[in-house]
């Protein structure tokens, strides 16, 4: 099963290859991985998307807690959670297909953040399926460019499950 | 008043109570070997290697449970360490090891001697630093130590570019370490040990695996309380011999692929496993979907990955084993009323009679020199009381299996990584240790040449360091695979041609060789060679045709052993039939 995995560590360097070293060496998968400073900045969140049974994801949590840089891992998954992800598209369209790129654009809420005469780059933030529904309907037009930031998670307040 | 971190280096050293550093000069350490040359508190053993250098360390360590330090340069000095930091990475042995760098400015060049030690040692050590402000080192000095010794002990890495050990800075040494992202558990959840407490009570085939960790945690007399206040049978891994009395009545002696016959049955049938301060090792487990079926696992260990890493648990407990074998002990003896006596007595008639039906033993012969006799020997003649280093191969099996280890910390081995060359130089550092003790490293005719060159730091340094070589001519437990598995086909194993004379090559380096090839021979030379203040090498020719004995073929579940004599019979009938 796919899982989110936040982890909070010290901001130093070397901490990101501790991180992605524990993965390899281990052969777990990483299908994203994103990392940013918090608001303290001497603190980093890195957001990892997973895959594996329970085993492997009970090892992954306590393999990178057992890390000396690392201040808390959270398997969001097992929380009520929001998650998105940023992706910018740069579509070139054919000369009749450019109203409907900007349609579509417009449908998932997102903003063209350049265009030139053959390119329009859209810039759409969403969860997994919103991201994956627009870029079926964007396909057939041509896409050029795809880049995605990977994904970030956040726990909902609140809502506590059982 | 300001001063270098070449300076910083040793005083930090001193406040951790260091004197031995086993290490090897180069030119980024320079600045610090200047300082040590004066130095009378902080001795540097020059060994020939810097494998040998990190290995000592970690002998000195396995021996005395402090952190073993080692000094090398960039670059070479620096990869050559590599072996020894992964050897005490996967046996959890506390080191810090010292590396060089080029200057800071440089890093990242491509300078002469310059690699990337910090990027290549971070899967293999609990964890390391690049010293990039002298005004940092002392701390870091602090903290690394901090690190390797506590929770589940392990290997730190520190690498000095040369102008950090220039560069001047004030000699603070800090009182404690504080970090908020390392914080070992000692106590276990008191719910869980009194559940486990009250499963030992109820348990009709109770068997306790002890590992590694209670040596590290200092928990033998705790174990031992445990065992004989339940009546519970004490199998020990090989990293754990010696965490249990061998010949107490209660001793299994080891479990797994060359483990004894009982220790495996007992586990296969028992219901109820008490794992302390050991992970599961595939050697130990065998196939695991068929690795004791019918129990229930109790597993104690500092390190929560290890927990559920191999082999389900049912109740888990994190914590240090002395502590929560101290607390299991008071809750099973004052609160649970259960009593075990009658059961226990059928379960250790049935655990005598495994034993009886198979004991350890081997083929003795009048003439030609059994590598087991030797083992035995040694022990009778040292009464258990000597600190033995073994290679890995062969003649680690036959000492797992013939010495009888009654004491903690007396047995240095590389379990985990199975490093050929680990004794020699581990021996050396443990005989620095303990100077007047019997250090004695069994070694192999293929292990011993790994590190043959720490000849030198044994005997300049008057170490009375014995190694016997179990000599026979081959790469035996590679060989022995190969007999039992690839039709005898001896790729690249037979050494014979190729063997050196082990006696002219002690007396060139300085030290005594000596040399036995009948059985009658052995007892005379070891007690000779015992007699002897200075490093001896013994050459015991022994027959090559010895296997290993019992055998759990790899992926097979651990009572499905082999044994010497139906091997044989199965190999006559095939000759029989060709």
């Amino acid at each position: 099963m796919r899982h989110t995995i936040s982890v909070l560590v010290e901001n130093k360097f070397g901490v990101l290859s501790r991180i992605s070293g524990l993965f390899s060496g281990r052969g777990y998968n990483i299908e994203s991985l994103s990392v940013g400073e918090t608001i303290d900045p001497q603190v980093s969140v890195m957001t990892i998307v997973t895959i594996g049974d329970d085993w492997i994801i009970e090892q992954i949590t306590k393999q990178l807690n057992k890390l000396i840089d690392v201040i808390k891992v959270v398997d969001m998954t097992e929380l009520d959670h929001v998650e998105r992800e940023m992706v910018m598209i740069k579509v070139a369209p054919r000369q009749e297909d450019k109203a409907e790129v900007l349609r579509i654009a417009e449908i998932f809420r997102g903003r063209v953040v350049d265009s030139s005469q053959k390119t329009y780059t859209i810039e759409i933030t969403g969860d997994e399926k919103k991201i994956a529904a627009i870029v079926e309907l964007l396909k057939p037009m041509g896409i050029k460019e795809f880049v995605r930031t990977g994904k970030i998670a956040i726990s909902r307040e609140g809502i506590k499950r059982p | 008043m300001k001063i270098s971190g070449a300076e910083i280096f040793i005083e930090s050293l001193k406040k951790e109570g260091v004197k031995y550093i086993f290490g090897y000069p180069g030119g980024v350490v320079l600045n610090i070997f200047d300082f040590l040359h004066d130095e009378k508190d902080l001795q540097l053993i020059l060994t020939r290697h810097e494998q040998g250098a990190v290995h000592a360390a970690d002998g000195f360590a396995r021996a005395t449970g402090k952190a073993g330090v080692a000094l090398v340069t960039s670059g070479p000095g620096a990869t050559n360490t590599v072996t020894g930091i992964a050897t005490a990475s996967m046996d959890s042995i506390p080191l810090v090891v010292f590396s060089g760098q080029v200057p800071t400015l440089l890093i990242g060049n491509d300078a002469f001697q310059e690699a990337d030690i910090v990027g290549i040692t971070r899967p293999c050590t609990k964890y390391n630093y690049l010293v990039k402000d002298v005004k940092d080192l002392a701390a870091i000095i602090k903290e690394a130590f901090y690190i390797a010794t506590t929770g589940r002990p392990g290997p730190v890495l520190i690498d000095l570019p040369k102008d950090v050990t220039s560069a001047k800075a004030d000699f603070v040494w800090p009182d404690t370490v504080e970090m908020r992202t390392y914080k070992p558990t000692y106590e276990g959840n008191r719910y869980m040990i009194n559940q486990a407490a009250h499963m030992i009570a109820k348990a009709k085939k109770p068997v306790i695996i002890a590992g590694g960790g209670v040596i590290s945690s200092g928990a033998s007399k705790e174990l031992k309380e445990l065992a004989e206040h339940t009546d519970i049978p004490v199998t020990m891994t090989l990293m754990g011999l010696g965490a249990f009395p061998g010949s107490h009545k209660l001793s299994l002696g080891m479990p797994g692929m060359h483990g004894t016959y009982y220790a495996n049955k007992a586990i296969q049938d028992s219901d109820l496993l008490v794992a302390v301060g050991m992970r599961f090792d595939d050697r130990v487990t065998g196939k695991i979907s068929a690795f004791a079926p019918n129990a229930k696992i109790v597993h104690v260990d500092i390190d929560p990955t290890s927990i559920r890493k191999n082999v389900r648990v049912d109740v888990p407990i994190v914590g240090d084993v002395k502590k929560v074998l101290q607390t299991m002990n008071k809750v099973l003896k004052e609160e649970v009323k259960e009593q075990w006596g009658e059961v226990r007595k059928a379960w250790l008639k049935q655990i005598n009679a495994w034993k009886t039906e198979r004991p350890m033993s081997y083929e003795k012969d009048t003439d030609i020199i059994k590598p087991q006799y030797v083992i035995e020997k040694i022990h009778e003649l040292t009464r258990g009381d000597a600190i033995i280093a073994t290679e890995v191969g062969q003649n680690q099996m036959w000492t797992a299996q013939f010495y009888k280890f009654d004491k903690p910390r007396t047995l240095l081995t590389s379990g985990g990584l199975g490093t050929m060359g680990y004794g020699f130089p581990a021996a050396i550092g443990a005989q620095f240790a303990f100077p007047n003790k019997l250090v004695i490293d069994v070694a192999g005719d293929g292990s011993i040449q790994m590190n043959i060159q720490e000849l030198a730091t044994a005997v300049i340094n008057k170490l009375p360091v014995k190694v016997a070589i179990l000599n026979n001519r081959f790469l035996g437990m590679v060989r022995q695979w190969q007999e039992l598995f690839y039709q005898e086909r001896y790729a690249h194993t037979k050494l014979e041609e190729t063997i050196p004379d082990f006696v002219k090559i002690a007396e060139a380096y300085g030290a005594v060789g000596l040399r036995a090839t009948k059985s009658s021979e052995v007892e005379p030379v070891l007690k000779e060679a015992f007699s002897i203040r200075k490093t001896v090498f013994m050459d015991f020719v022994i027959d090559w045709k010895e296997k290993v004995y019992p055998m759990v073929p790899a992926g097979a579940a651990i009572d499905e052993m082999l044994f010497r004599e139906e091997t044989k019979k199965s190999e006559k009938k095939l000759k029989a039939v060709k």
